[in-house]
């Protein structure tokens, strides 16, 4: 009988799953074997996996977000330990971590912008201390550090959440067992905040793959991402078969780092 | 690791942070027109963005559509995760979270244009009914990834006891569980809020009919370089969240403090 | 529980208040809001005189709502879906084109017009929509080269291909549109800019990899923004967009290579989804009013086609060459034609290419 009440409560949800999550995956999985005149066709696909073109950015954007994912995780990881080590204050902490995602990415980006230009505030910087003017804007390194800062709550939201559970007799017999700090930190630590590294990962990698504004304003789109062909296929060319094509690739590498970072049990 | 050097590093952390915004908000008291040069102090472009009934009205959509896509978002992924709490079945239930999890990490412009395919397919008007559907339907997965581990937390048997105890499923529900998971609503129900304001992509594919949200306005300003007025709209945005951040923060200090009277 | 319960008190006191307000700004800025008394504008940013849009609503009494789109792909796009309702809407040439072939516009009643004759019939009667009747020119420009001329020497660029020169190292930023970069390289070899022969498309695609040590990026409206900042001091980019540079930086300078480039030509067309007809013709005549049509053109930036405009406009605006060039570069000038579905998929996996080369 409970079982049953949950069941209706719950059918919004799945009413959810079937519009919103299954129908549109198949309607982009239909997509991507249509050509631009809607006839059916497998050349999107021989089209990505033939031609270097794609080939290369699949390639350039898996290395961009392993770079992005990684930093995030070493800056991350501290932020959130530290966080959780301030008992009386670590609600609010994460409050202020979260926050500034309520301001707009694309306004942060053209603060960016202003930050990293040829007369900008880091230039000016430099200059006073005698280093010299260097141009940021248009780097990859620029492009990175930029990713970092909008995808980094994403990933110390997860973490912290691991960190605040962990139960820390345990940390303590492990020093009881006289086991060194590293030896603590890889051996029980690691592994018990494994789950909340996970979903970061998750949360954090796929988007990666697939940025795009910042691509232009801060990449000035010499870094492609497939994110960027994605968007260019369905806003300025049209050509939604492509498109799609590039996303269902996205939706299986999707699946495929969820599986491998599924908890094991 | 001393307790002030952990501080420091805080600091630094914040510092990074919020420099984007603070450089935002500085510039907003420039008399200039640019980003590019501060000129002189001066509140015009405050006065500009009152005078600005467009923009406003922009803001209170913006802000309408957040509020109300996280409440039902919360209401429905809640439930939902309720639900995939107790299925026994692995395999359902990691079929379900996959299908979750989806929407969480599928590239927005993939969203929103399915979504696009989608509302074409059932002649839905565009505009602020298609952009609320859309914002609820994206904000849903994170509610229900925010809810769950709260869910594993609450054990089997605290629930039997309840019932054992006499108490209606309806009683367990709201006596029992959503007491229990309410830390992981309102988390729930603050992510929502953050995705929904944070949203650009979406709400591109999916408006329409003069209804605009203020991210796909700045989007549409930057052709002409952002307006300084848009400037002064973070700076008061950002005052108003600070103000609610402070009450927030002393109102859970004093629940703490009652706490531990108690 | 109850903690629950009234936050969501909280959220819905709050909402309704958020909703009573915007109606009353809304009912407050439209003043008297008849139903039908509307017209729905679908434009490019920031590409009408917001002064011209209140003269019209306190002269007719229709209240004008703008919503605004950054590409003509994205434009049709809401079109087609079918969604939306717009009565009015300014694409570029070959998306006339493209819209007309798809049947998506309807035919404007040029008996309604009362100012035709003032259109410079230089813009009427173009490939693309011949007998103009599905569309009515609003502006029109060119493709050029803008640079700083504290970085520059006045002359020393004058062509296209002079962009290649090993001078310009990581110094060009480029605007990031198909059809106008290949312009460039196709231009630069001679070639028509709507050639639809795939070896001489090939040939420009290679010239233009050869060009991108010299790009420093790809972007778009982000051009003006960065040319004004000097954050780059040589740019490719559209007529109206240098002229808002040079007014904010006089040290920069446009030109268009007397080689030959790209004219482009926005026009008024009627969406097949069009509503309140009264409305469009009402508006259509307003703007082109010679004397709203010169306004307009003094803040948009962008050239105007209409004759009895460009006689009220300042004479050194209208002799400037660089925005109403001599008739000999005009003849060297070419507009876009839509070229098919498969010629155009051909220039975007091209560009595409060019875009991730790096050299």
């Amino acid at each position: 009988m409970a079982k049953f009440k949950h069941f209706l409560v719950a059918a919004p949800y799945y009413l959810w799953i079937g519009l919103f999550v299954i129908l549109p995956i198949g309607l982009i999985f239909i997509y991507s074997f249509h050509d631009l005149n809607g006839h059916f066709t497998l050349n999107n696909y021989l089209n990505f996996f033939k031609n270097s073109t794609y080939l290369l950015m699949a390639f350039n954007s898996l290395c961009f977000a392993i770079i992005i994912t990684f930093i995030s995780l070493i800056v991350a990881y501290p932020i959130a330990w530290i966080i959780s080590k301030f008992q009386n204050s670590r609600d609010f902490l994460i409050l202020l971590v979260i926050m500034p995602m309520w301001i707009n990415l694309l306004l942060k980006t053209y603060a960016f912008i202003g930050i990293f230009s040829r007369n900008g505030t880091l230039n000016n910087l430099l200059a006073n201390l005698g280093l010299g003017r260097h141009q940021f804007l248009f780097t990859d390194i620029a492009f990175i550090l930029v990713a970092v800062y909008d995808q980094l709550p994403f990933m110390i939201l997860p973490i912290y959440n691991s960190v605040i559970a962990i139960n820390h007799s345990l940390i303590n017999a492990s020093y009881d067992l006289g086991a060194s700090k590293t030896q603590t930190f890889w051996r029980i630590i690691v592994p018990l905040t494994l789950p909340g590294i996970k979903s970061g990962v998750q949360a954090i990698f796929i988007p990666s793959l697939s940025l795009f504004m910042i691509t232009r304003l801060i990449g000035g789109n010499r870094v492609i991402t497939l994110g960027t062909a994605i968007e260019e296929h369905f806003l300025s060319t049209m050509n939604w078969g492509m498109g799609s094509t590039i996303g269902v690739i996205l939706i299986i590498a999707m699946i495929l780092i969820m599986l491998l970072t599924k908890e094991s049990k | 690791m001393s307790k002030f050097k952990n501080c420091f590093f805080l600091f630094f952390i914040f510092l990074i942070l919020y420099l984007p915004i603070f450089y935002l908000i500085y510039y907003s008291f420039s008399s200039g027109n640019n980003i590019a040069k501060f000129e002189n102090f001066s509140w015009q472009h405050y006065l500009n963005l009152f005078a600005d009934r467009r923009l406003i009205g922009i803001v209170l959509n913006t802000i309408l559509i957040a509020l109300i896509s996280a409440t039902i978002a919360t209401a429905i992924g809640t439930f939902g995760a309720i639900y995939l709490n107790d299925l026994t079945r692995p395999w359902v239930k990691n079929l379900i979270l996959t299908l979750n999890n989806i929407l969480i990490v599928s590239p927005d412009v993939i969203i929103g244009a399915s979504f696009l395919i989608l509302y074409s397919a059932i002649k839905l008007h565009l505009g602020f009914w298609s952009v609320l559907i859309s914002h609820i339907a994206f904000s849903i997965p994170i509610v229900v990834l925010m809810v769950l581990p709260k869910l594993k937390e609450l054990t089997r048997s605290y629930i039997d006891a309840a019932y054992d105890l006499g108490a209606s499923s309806q009683q367990v529900l709201t006596r029992v569980i959503l007491p229990f998971i309410s830390s992981g609503i309102f988390s729930g129900f603050f992510m929502a809020l953050t995705y929904s304001l944070d949203d650009f992509a979406v709400t591109f594919f999916v408006t329409g009919n003069g209804f605009s949200t203020l991210s796909v306005e700045i989007y549409a300003m930057a052709r002409r370089g952002i307006s300084l007025e848009i400037n002064a709209l973070t700076g008061i945005i950002f005052f108003i969240i600070s103000i609610a951040m402070v009450f927030y923060y002393f109102g859970s200090q004093r629940d703490k403090k009652q706490k531990k009277v108690n | 529980m109850k903690k629950l319960g009234s936050a969501l008190l909280g959220i819905i006191v709050l909402c309704s208040l958020l909703c009573i307000f915007n109606f009353n700004l809304n009912r407050n800025t439209s003043g008297a809001r008849e139903k039908e008394k509307v017209l729905n504008l679908f434009n490019w940013g920031d590409y009408i005189d917001p002064s011209l849009i209140k003269k019209f609503e306190r002269q007719t009494g229709y209240r004008v709502t703008i919503q605004t789109f950054d590409s003509n792909e994205s434009m049709i796009e809401k079109i087609r879906q079918g969604g939306t309702t717009y009565d009015l809407t300014m694409p570029s040439e070959y998306m006339v084109e493209k819209m007309r072939k798809m049947n998506l516009l309807k035919p404007i009643n040029h008996r309604k017009i009362r100012n035709l004759n003032q259109i410079d019939p230089l813009f009427l009667n173009q490939s693309f929509d011949p007998k103009n009747r599905y569309s009515l020119p609003y502006f029109w420009g060119t493709l050029g080269i803008i640079y700083n001329d504290k970085f520059i020497k006045p002359n020393s660029i004058k062509h296209w291909k002079d962009l290649w020169s090993s001078k310009y190292k990581n110094a060009i930023l480029l605007i990031d549109s198909v059809r106008d970069v290949f312009a460039i390289s196709l231009i630069s070899q001679n070639q028509s800019i709507n050639t639809t022969n795939l070896n001489i498309l090939h040939q420009a695609e290679e010239k233009l990899v050869k060009l991108t040590p010299n790009i420093k990026a790809i972007v778009a409206d982000e051009i003006k923004m960065y040319m004004e900042q000097e954050e780059g001091y040589l740019a490719v980019d559209w007529s109206g967009e240098a002229a808002e540079m040079i007014s904010v930086n006089p040290h920069l300078h446009y030109f268009v290579p007397e080689e030959g480039s790209n004219l482009w030509i926005d026009s008024f067309v009627i969406p097949r989804t069009a509503k309140h007809f009264d409305a469009i013709y009402k508006f259509l005549n307003f703007m082109s009013e010679p004397e709203n049509a010169a306004q307009n053109a003094k803040y948009v930036g962008y050239s105007t086609p209409n004759r009895g405009a460009k006689k009220i406009l300042p004479q050194r605006v209208v002799q400037q060459r660089a925005f109403y060039p001599s008739d000999q570069t005009m003849n060297h000038l070419a507009t876009y034609r839509d070229l098919g579905a498969k010629i155009v998929e051909e220039y975007n996996d091209l560009y595409l290419e060019f875009k991730m080369a790096r050299q």
